[in-house]
């Protein structure tokens, strides 16, 4: 489990930020992405992919949250 | 020469490698490509961020250098404590010229080096006593100082002593900030980690310290964040954002103060110009205070304008009015200049190994002047770093991730650039094979090179360099052709 960050770049695509490795991509696919329900499986750009406990949408972007690693990129 | 076509680059990359045994090329071969624009990512074609190999000559520093030198170090009011034995903080003592007014010694502080001095009985004993009276010496000596910051050399990590003890008692009995930042050299594989430390002491010690007391805010107030004021780089930054009507209330860290740090949460908007170096902090201050940050370049007018129309996208038509105002107010006097030196400079061909922002960032401003940049490299870049530079350099150009001597003076040998712009280790190397050269880092003692004001020195600088007499002395006589 990691801390990530995940905020709207200026493109308005999620990107995340893993700061204990100050690794930064954009999130190509997240499995959920409604207001509701939220998070799941997150692939980036890299080839990298995460997992968020799906959880309603925060209400402010950037928003910190605990996910785990499904399969690292590197 | 002509340009290089990606096959003689890719050749050229393999000849460099040539040399290498097995394991090194193998691993060395990752940090350096051929650009190709069409690329989405940069994964796919460097690695960086990566540890330095064993026997290679590297260019990088150290995460002291990195909180030291870059980020704390600039702040004016407060003394930043070399903490450790005294070589660290002697060698890279005002070497980075940030320049700040004020009455060095009395309110300010920064060409001077406070250091603990360690010897070998503070390893053995450990030095939190020093360190003690050390905050005890500075606060009767220099009683005018804002707080001070204890910059932890390597051996304070070896021998584990407790710096944040020391500082948190020492804090209530002198009644500032004192932080400590534990940017032990041996963190990390470059400079860049320092960074990251220096931004979470920041974080944690300083940034929220103000949060309850009143500031009478404006609805234009901006900070210039990554600016470090090398040869007065952020006053020519902020004379344009004075100028289009917004309110800079800090400036991180070049000319900076403590104050403006605390008070950096009640800005609208955080322009960030160094991004490897302050992302960290201005990413907290976008979620705990929700302040928007935006990553600005004003290397040469081209990019000038194109920033402050997206800087002046964040506000309302009044300010949108005056950035074009003042875009219209220098055009002229930047047509002038291009009028000037662009004939001097067309065609000619750069070669670029800085650190932080400038490989890509001045990339515009050489192109505003005719020039062409043919190589690039960053020292300490992380995969996003690359992501923009690919699509800002031409393709078939070289790009180096944490380039060795050896690479690099064989790079410059083959591409023969007309000008190459890096740090003072590579300056005598390339000037003694007859290259000009410019140090990057420093501005070569120039400067400031941001803004409209830095353009017009920027390009006298490289004309300067570029077509001095002497590079057609360096030839002795008798070994001229007849």
């Amino acid at each position: 489990m990691a801390n990530i960050m995940i905020r709207r770049d200026s493109n308005g695509k999620y990107q995340f930020y893993l700061p204990k490795r100050d690794l930064e991509d954009t999130i190509v696919s997240m499995e959920f992405d409604t207001p509701e329900k939220w998070g799941g499986e997150i692939k980036l750009n890299n080839g990298g992919s995460y997992y968020i406990e799906p959880q309603p949408a925060p209400a402010r972007l950037p928003y910190s949250v605990r996910a785990k690693r499904l399969d690292a990129a590197e | 020469m002509t340009a290089l076509t990606r096959e003689e680059t890719e050749a050229l990359i393999q000849e460099v490698l040539e040399v290498y045994p097995e394991k090194a090329k193998k691993d060395r071969a990752k940090h350096l490509a051929v650009n190709d624009q069409s690329i989405e990512q940069s994964k796919k074609c460097i690695t960086s961020n990566r540890k330095s190999l064993p026997g290679v000559m590297t260019i990088r520093g150290c995460a002291y250098a990195g909180s030291k030198g870059v980020v704390w170090g600039p702040i004016k009011d407060m003394i930043h404590i070399s903490h450790g034995p005294v070589g660290c903080g002697a060698y890279s003592r005002a070497g980075r010229r940030n320049y700040y007014v004020g009455t060095t010694g009395i309110n300010t502080f920064g060409t001077m080096n406070f250091t603990s001095d360690f010897q070998e009985k503070d390893i053995v004993f450990g030095g939190d006593k020093k360190l003690a009276k050390l905050i005890g010496e500075i606060e009767q000596l220099f009683p005018l100082h804002k707080g001070i910051s204890v910059q932890s050399e390597c051996p304070i990590g070896l021998i584990g002593d407790d710096i944040e003890a020391v500082s948190k008692k020492a804090a209530k009995e002198i009644n500032k900030p004192v932080v400590p930042v534990r940017c032990e050299g041996f963190r990390g594989v470059s400079q860049s980690l320092g960074h990251h430390i220096a931004n979470d002491a920041i974080r944690d010690w300083v940034l929220g310290n103000r949060d309850t007391s009143a500031f009478e805010s404006t609805p234009y107030d901006v900070t210039i964040i990554g600016d470090y004021n090398i040869g007065g780089d952020a006053w020519a930054t902020r004379t344009i954002l004075e100028d289009m009507g917004l309110r800079v209330i800090a400036q991180w860290s070049g000319d900076g103060t403590i104050a403006e740090m605390e008070n950096t949460p009640k800005a609208k908007l955080n322009l960030l110009h160094c991004y490897r170096s302050m992302n960290y902090i201005s990413r907290h201050m976008e979620e705990k205070y929700g302040i928007p940050y935006m990553e600005y370049n004003f290397f040469g007018p081209t990019k000038i304008e194109e920033s402050i129309r997206r800087i002046a996208g964040f506000f309302d038509a009044t300010i949108q009015a005056n950035a074009e105002k003042v875009i219209a107010k220098y055009k002229p006097i930047m047509e002038g200049i291009i009028a000037k030196y662009k004939p001097r400079l067309e065609g000619k061909r750069v070669m670029l190994y800085v650190g932080g922002l400038r490989p890509r960032h001045v990339i515009g401003a050489y192109e505003d002047l005719g020039m062409e940049v043919v190589g690039t490299g960053y020292e300490f870049a992380h995969n996003d770093d690359y992501d923009r530079t690919i699509k800002e350099m031409g393709n078939a150009t070289l790009l180096y991730d944490d380039v060795t001597g050896f690479e690099f003076e064989e790079f410059v040998k083959k591409v023969k650039p007309d000008l190459v712009g890096s740090g003072i280790k590579e300056k005598f190397i390339f000037q003694k094979m007859g290259i000009p050269f410019r140090q990057m880092h420093s501005w070569d003692y120039s400067g400031p090179y941001h803004g409209y004001d830095g353009f017009a020195i920027f390009a006298r600088d490289m004309d300067m360099t570029l077509n001095n007499p002497c590079w057609s002395k360096l030839t002795p006589p008798w070994k001229k052709a007849a």
